[in-house]
């Protein structure tokens, strides 16, 4: 390992070279175009490819196109961008393609403020594209985290065969911290390769005893049949009901069902909390600072700092929250997250501290918040 | 000995009858490729045919080589990604005037200026057929669709000119009726290197045929067979004359280095000079 000292932006380029990227395809868009602008730089120099297209259709098609021929692929965008994203991450989800998508999250709706950032892209990244549907979604709260779960994404991606989303933000796209990566070659890189079983017999969607099925890359002597249609085994499409409905269930339960292989919430704070802050992102650096003062003044408040955002951890929230009377969720939007805090903990106050007028939030106006509640 | 094939390895058999209507021109197409996949000996693995959504987007589904559906329109973009994974795959996309010329046409002609190593043959019915006849940008203005019921206002596109001008390597037109022209000519563009498009005019006699009144699809083979001209012919009609027919040949031949082809030795280049700035 080695220290360097980068911004966000740039952890998340590294991190993907460092997983074994070997495809990034994108369009500028503010505030992620340092992460195209990286790989663009970096991509040729490790075989890999940067390719501009011609908007952000194109750039996620491209991505998984290039997933599906064994590379390992990614695209980065923020709010604008994600939205022309989302028919195409419904098709990566229904045909099951491994592949990266980093929004680096600006304020909203529409053109917003570009320049500034926001958290409001959670439930877009839950429900953007149409049709029931599972999504992974990560949140990195500094930026060693941009870099590592960056990595993480990558092998998810491969582990579920499914699209990962990164869910960073303007203002941490553009923080600079110190952080330790690896030395090249140091993280060993297993690419998909074509399956053990004889080519005549291969079922591209055939599932493993996981649910997950193993898509041999174009080329190889193993057919692969892809389609957005709701399909058979084999990859021809299919309308019977009894197929449509077991896809559904597999495509949701191959990741529910092993949610404890998602990056796990940070804890932080009291051991025994009687109230919670949850959080993530950006936000949670200035809710864990606002604990730490809280604490020292005799509170007795425990802190998480979700990493894995969708699939929500219900579990792990209710059983750290189970002793806890009142629970803060700190983030900067409307209230996106609060909403789903409120549904896996009835009967416990749930209390928002959000903001949402472009500026992050401080830790101070989090003190204010929760002094006023327990007080 | 290395393995022989035969167009009937490359269809899935098992698969038909197929979703297409008595007298649409698809089928003849998609042998056209089997024929030409097999006529060059491509390996079953080392084919793929790429298409969108309609008609010509379930193509896929009958046959034995790698298969590949994407988006409506976005065909193109996704094949994007496969070539720079998989330089030795013939990819052949086969897509449909609605798919590629609408919903589709910014792909098609960033593909054409970047010069993807694609053969795309367009099965141009000249309306969206699965979803029932409505108009496309190649309805002839002031014909009857199911959305233009007092004729299309618009005028149509010739999107050979615009696939020629963005600087495919290779454009043809020809006919589902000109069985032996549109063989060669899928032949000769899986064959070119960077872009190459092949426009197929394919009846629609389920619904452009019918609003039409253009008869059942053998008065509209027939048509096919009688108002077309080889492209040296049609250029020396009048001006007026010319709307009274469809041309078809070869427009553009030409040599040019594909999209991948150009981007790996610019990072050979790259890697040549020790991954220095680029002067």
């Amino acid at each position: 390992m080695r220290q360097i000292f980068v911004q966000g932006n740039e952890a998340c380029g590294l991190g993907a070279i460092a997983a074994g990227a070997k495809f990034f395809a994108g369009y500028p868009i503010t505030p992620a175009s340092e992460l195209a602008e990286f790989c663009s730089k970096e991509m040729p120099k490790v075989g890999g490819y940067y390719f501009q297209m011609e908007d952000e259709l194109a750039s996620i098609a491209a991505v998984i196109g290039a997933s599906l021929g064994g590379l390992r692929s990614f695209t980065a965008t923020s709010g604008p961008g994600m939205s022309l994203m989302q028919e195409n991450l419904g098709f990566a989800i229904l045909a099951e393609v491994p592949c990266v998508i980093i929004n680096v999250q600006r304020f909203g709706p529409s053109t917003g403020v570009a320049t500034r950032p926001g958290q409001a892209d959670i439930m877009q990244a839950r429900w953007g594209t149409h049709g029931d549907h599972t999504i992974i979604a990560l949140a990195p709260a500094s930026v060693q985290e941009c870099y590592d779960l960056t990595i993480e994404a990558f092998n998810l991606a491969e582990r579920f065969s499914t699209p990962v989303i990164l869910l960073s933000d303007g203002a941490l796209a553009h923080l600079r911290e110190k952080i330790s990566v690896y030395d090249d070659g140091e993280l060993e890189i297993t690419p998909r390769s074509a399956p053990e079983i004889e080519p005549e017999k291969y079922l591209p969607y055939r599932p493993n005893e996981k649910g997950v099925p193993h898509l041999s890359p174009y080329g190889n002597r193993h057919i692969l049949r892809v389609t957005s249609l709701i399909h058979d085994e084999k990859g021809y499409s299919t309308a019977n009901p009894t197929t449509a409905r077991c896809q559904l269930e597999r495509l949701e339960t191959k990741i529910t069902g092993y949610q404890e292989e998602l990056p796990q919430a940070k804890c932080y704070g009291s051991k025994n909390p009687d109230a919670v802050v949850i959080s993530f992102g950006i936000s949670a650096r200035a809710a864990r600072q606002a604990v730490h003062f809280l604490n020292n003044d005799n509170f007795e408040i425990g802190m998480m700092d979700l990493k894995t955002i969708w699939p929500f951890p219900e579990k792990n929230i209710q059983e750290y929250c189970s002793q806890a009377e009142k629970v803060f969720v700190v983030e900067m939007n409307r209230g996106q997250l609060t909403g789903e805090v409120e549904r896996i903990l009835p009967g416990l106050e749930v209390i928002p501290v959000l903001r949402a007028d472009t500026q992050v939030i401080s830790p101070q106006e989090i003190i204010e918040k929760i002094k006023e509640v327990l007080r | 000995m290395s393995e022989s094939y035969s167009f009937e390895d490359y269809i899935a058999w098992d698969r038909l009858p197929h979703m297409w209507c008595a007298g649409c021109g698809h089928g003849i197409t998609l042998k056209g490729i089997a024929m030409a996949l097999a006529d060059l000996q491509i390996p079953p693995h080392k084919a793929l045919i790429a298409s969108g959504i309609g008609c010509s987007g379930r193509a896929g589904d009958y046959v034995t080589f790698n298969r590949f559906q994407g988006t409506h329109g976005r065909t193109l973009a996704f094949a994007t990604g496969i070539n720079a994974a998989c330089p030795d795959l013939k990819i052949i996309a086969f897509l449909g005037d609605g798919d590629c010329y609408a919903i589709g046409i910014n792909h098609l002609i960033h593909a054409a200026r970047r010069n993807l190593n694609v053969a795309v043959i367009i099965g141009n019915n000249r309306n969206y057929g699965m979803t029932g006849g409505q108009f496309s940008p190649t309805t002839p203005q002031n014909t009857i669709t199911s959305t233009s019921r007092y004729g299309k206002p618009e005028p149509e596109i010739d999107m050979c000119s615009v696939v020629a001008e963005a600087g495919a390597s290779f454009v043809a037109r020809t006919t589902v009726y000109h069985t032996v022209e549109l063989f060669s000519f899928i032949k000769k563009a899986i064959n070119t290197q960077g872009l190459s498009f092949v426009e197929v005019l394919s009846p629609c006699p389920t619904y452009f045929g019918r609003y039409n009144n253009l008869g059942n699809a053998v008065d509209m083979f027939r048509t096919l067979k009688e108002k077309t001209l080889p492209l040296k012919d049609y250029e020396k009609l009048p001006h007026e004359e010319k709307e009274k027919f469809f041309w078809h040949g070869i427009k553009v031949q030409r040599e040019r280095v594909d999209f991948i082809t150009e981007y790996n030795n610019y990072a050979k280049r790259l890697q040549a000079n020790k991954g220095g700035e680029m002067s």
